[in-house]
């Protein structure tokens, strides 16, 4: 129906083009990775976009294209957008940084903006979120409480957010205790149901006995209390599958971005930047903490209170890479350049970084 | 639980929505016709399914939902297809196509909530045997179905007379309507049976392996039970073989990873197509039997009395 909906809208764009009678309705696209139901990345999007629908009312109009594959189909489906009369569109998820680019030397008028990436030009901003300082906070429980000190991670691609988060895990995990340990898995998928379960089971069936995920689906919180271990959740608030499960979960927390910048456009004061928001900019949400002890609770609370009034940032030295070099002195913290292109890993991971 | 029997179980998982979609399909090319919409009808019987048992409560109603939404969903491609003679490799297409926005449609509502899962069987002692146990006797009943399916099919088609009659038509549909058998009636019961088929592997994904929805959920599983069908040179204990090996190296890989080896992901990733298709290419080098097994119908649209 979504689709269909979507053509049709499609289709009378076209023909409200063809009429050239000026709109003063904002017509924003959104490139999706996932399908919006993936209860996930693309559904916490999808949720941001619809908070946008309802603050801006009938000053917008939106419109989105669901599972769009990285590389030359997204390339495709932007151009799409921008024909059909999207004077803002939102590009969501990493892999669509060069098509976006692209497009946007096409377009000149069109506003695009680009989530998680690095390359911005006069029409396109870039967004990013510090999931990295909500996996600390994780990495920080989980250390409290494994009784094996050791944790599973389901990775995606071994690109820097996901770099970021296995590092920033690490730190938090071993500020609790020097010893701890984390398995990596790569799906090298964002969205495979079966798969996340596989790798889930095959982390379970190693011995962790907790898990955390940067893929897209609620499979591995199944997994995790049918084997009756703990589990954080990805993206949006899985407790519902796992109501004894979930210790908490990073959610993202777009809309407000999304009301802001479409305000911006229809204001005329939208200008390009590249935006890192965490958890002091309310992009980086904690879902409750859940399933653990009061001390862990507080614990994890304060770590959050740290994080949030920038008393504690995630990657501050001493930290050593993962071949015993020097990265961080003590005291000194990595600036953004480094934390965007992350492409080691600290001291203590237990896997050897797929290049 | 031992490591060896955690990682069989895990395999018998992976394994089993690919080998029952491979045996429904291998029956619909033996009878000549090509049903490119695997991927569509898997996940018309995963929604089903999950959309059944949540109603329901019973995971059960949910399977049977499944295996009657799949045939629902295939014969819309045998009505195109054999009434209406359309292509088969476009229309099979939209069949997967129109599965995956139709299921997402219908599942809207689904999405978010946690399944049913379908109940594992249970027999006091043999269930707790050592090792082999919980794989032989303690699976759920989609994974005995999927055994039987494969000795059932393999008995139907070289062991009875419908099946020498499917095969025939598979292979000279001509011949076959000269001699008197109704072509199209064989291949409409055929592709129901792949429809069945698909739609009991969808609902073993969202009753047995992921107990949830999520759009798109088969991810693919559809087109690797395609190829399986070719692969195996349209024989079922090859697709038997062939799905468990592909089951194999998928798991093995995750637990390579887990234990650290350094090879990259990547490469890993790709192992289980690979290998697949390596060994399933080399056990049917043997051209004659190859050739013997191939229904020279595939793909070639029938017109009565022409």
């Amino acid at each position: 129906m979504k689709k269909l909906l979507m053509a049709l809208s499609m289709a009378a764009s076209f023909a409200v083009a063809g009429a050239a009678h000026a709109e003063d309705k904002l017509k924003v696209g959104f490139i999706y990775i996932g399908p919006p139901g993936d209860f996930g990345w693309t559904y916490q999007h999808d949720q941001g976009r619809k908070e946008m629908e309802r603050a801006l009312g009938d000053k917008v109009e939106t419109t989105f294209l669901e599972s769009v594959p990285e590389g030359a189909d997204a390339e495709r489906s932007i151009e799409r957008l921008a024909r059909a009369g999207n004077k803002l569109i939102f590009t969501t998820s990493f892999g669509y940084m060069d098509a976006t680019i692209k497009v946007a030397q096409k377009f000149p008028n069109v506003k695009f903006e680009h989530a998680t990436g690095y390359k911005t030009a006069d029409n396109v901003a870039v967004y990013n979120s510090r999931f990295y300082e909500g996996r600390y906070v994780q990495g920080v429980i989980a250390a409290k409480l494994s009784k094996v000190g050791v944790a599973g991670y389901i990775g995606s691609f071994p690109i820097p957010e996901v770099v970021q988060g296995i590092n920033s895990f690490m730190l938090g995990a071993q500020s609790v205790n020097p010893n701890f340990k984390v398995k990596v898995i790569w799906a090298n998928a964002w969205f495979d149901p079966g798969k996340e379960a596989d790798a889930a089971k095959a982390l379970v069936d190693q011995g962790v006995d907790i898990i955390t995920q940067h893929t897209d689906s609620t499979a591995p919180m199944q997994v995790a209390a049918e084997r009756k271990i703990k589990a954080f959740g990805q993206a949006s608030d899985m407790i519902k599958f796992g109501p004894e499960t979930q210790l908490t979960a990073i959610v993202d927390n777009w809309g407000p971005y999304y009301i802001e910048r479409a305000k911006a456009v229809i204001d005329g004061t939208w200008k390009t930047h590249n935006v890192f928001h965490g958890m002091h900019e309310n992009l980086v949400v904690m879902a409750p903490y859940t399933n653990m002890p009061d001390d862990v609770k507080k614990l994890a609370e304060e770590t959050q209170a740290k994080i949030t009034s920038g008393a504690l940032k995630p990657f501050t030295g001493p930290v050593k890479k993962q071949d015993g070099s020097e990265w961080l002195k003590a005291g000194e913290t990595a600036d953004d350049k480094t934390i965007l292109g992350m492409n080691f890993y600290v001291a203590g991971v237990d896997d050897k970084l797929p290049k | 639980m031992g490591m060896f029997e955690a990682i069989l179980l895990t395999v018998a998982t992976a394994a089993t929505p690919l080998l029952i979609a491979a045996m429904g399909e291998l029956v619909v090319e033996r009878s000549g016709v090509l049903n490119l919409g695997v991927e569509g009808m898997m996940i018309m019987g995963a929604v089903a399914g999950f959309g059944v048992a949540q109603l329901t409560g019973s995971a059960w109603l949910g399977m049977f939902a499944a295996i009657l939404a799949g045939a629902a969903f295939s014969l819309l491609f045998g009505f195109l297809t054999l009434t209406l003679v359309t292509n088969q490799v476009a229309t099979g297409l939209a069949l997967t196509l129109l599965g995956l926005g139709a299921s997402a449609m219908i599942g809207e509502s689904f999405v978010g909530l946690p399944g049913v899962r379908m109940q594992s069987l249970n027999i006091p002692v043999l269930t707790d045997l050592p090792v082999v146990g919980k794989f032989l006797f303690g699976q759920d009943p989609i994974f005995y179905m999927s055994i039987l399916l494969t000795i059932g099919v393999t008995w139907f088609l070289f062991r009875t007379r419908a099946g020498l009659t499917l095969r025939a038509v598979g292979d000279n549909h001509t011949s076959a309507h000269a001699l008197g058998v109704r072509v199209i009636r064989v291949r409409y019961l055929a592709v129901m049976f792949g429809g069945a088929c698909a739609g009991l592997a969808g609902a073993q994904l969202s009753l047995v392996y992921v107990p949830q929805w999520v759009e798109n959920m088969t991810s693919g599983r559809g087109w690797i039970a395609l190829a399986l069908v070719v692969f195996a040179s349209w024989r079922p204990w090859r697709i038997l073989a062939g799905a468990y090996l592909f089951g194999a190296v998928t798991i093995g890989q995750l637990h390579a990873q887990a234990l650290g080896i350094g090879i990259p992901s990547q490469f890993m990733s790709s192992l289980p197509y690979l290998a697949t298709i390596i060994v399933l290419v080399l056990i049917s080098r043997n051209k004659r039997l190859t050739l013997m097994n191939t229904p020279t119908s595939l793909g070639k649209p029938f017109v009565p009395d022409r």
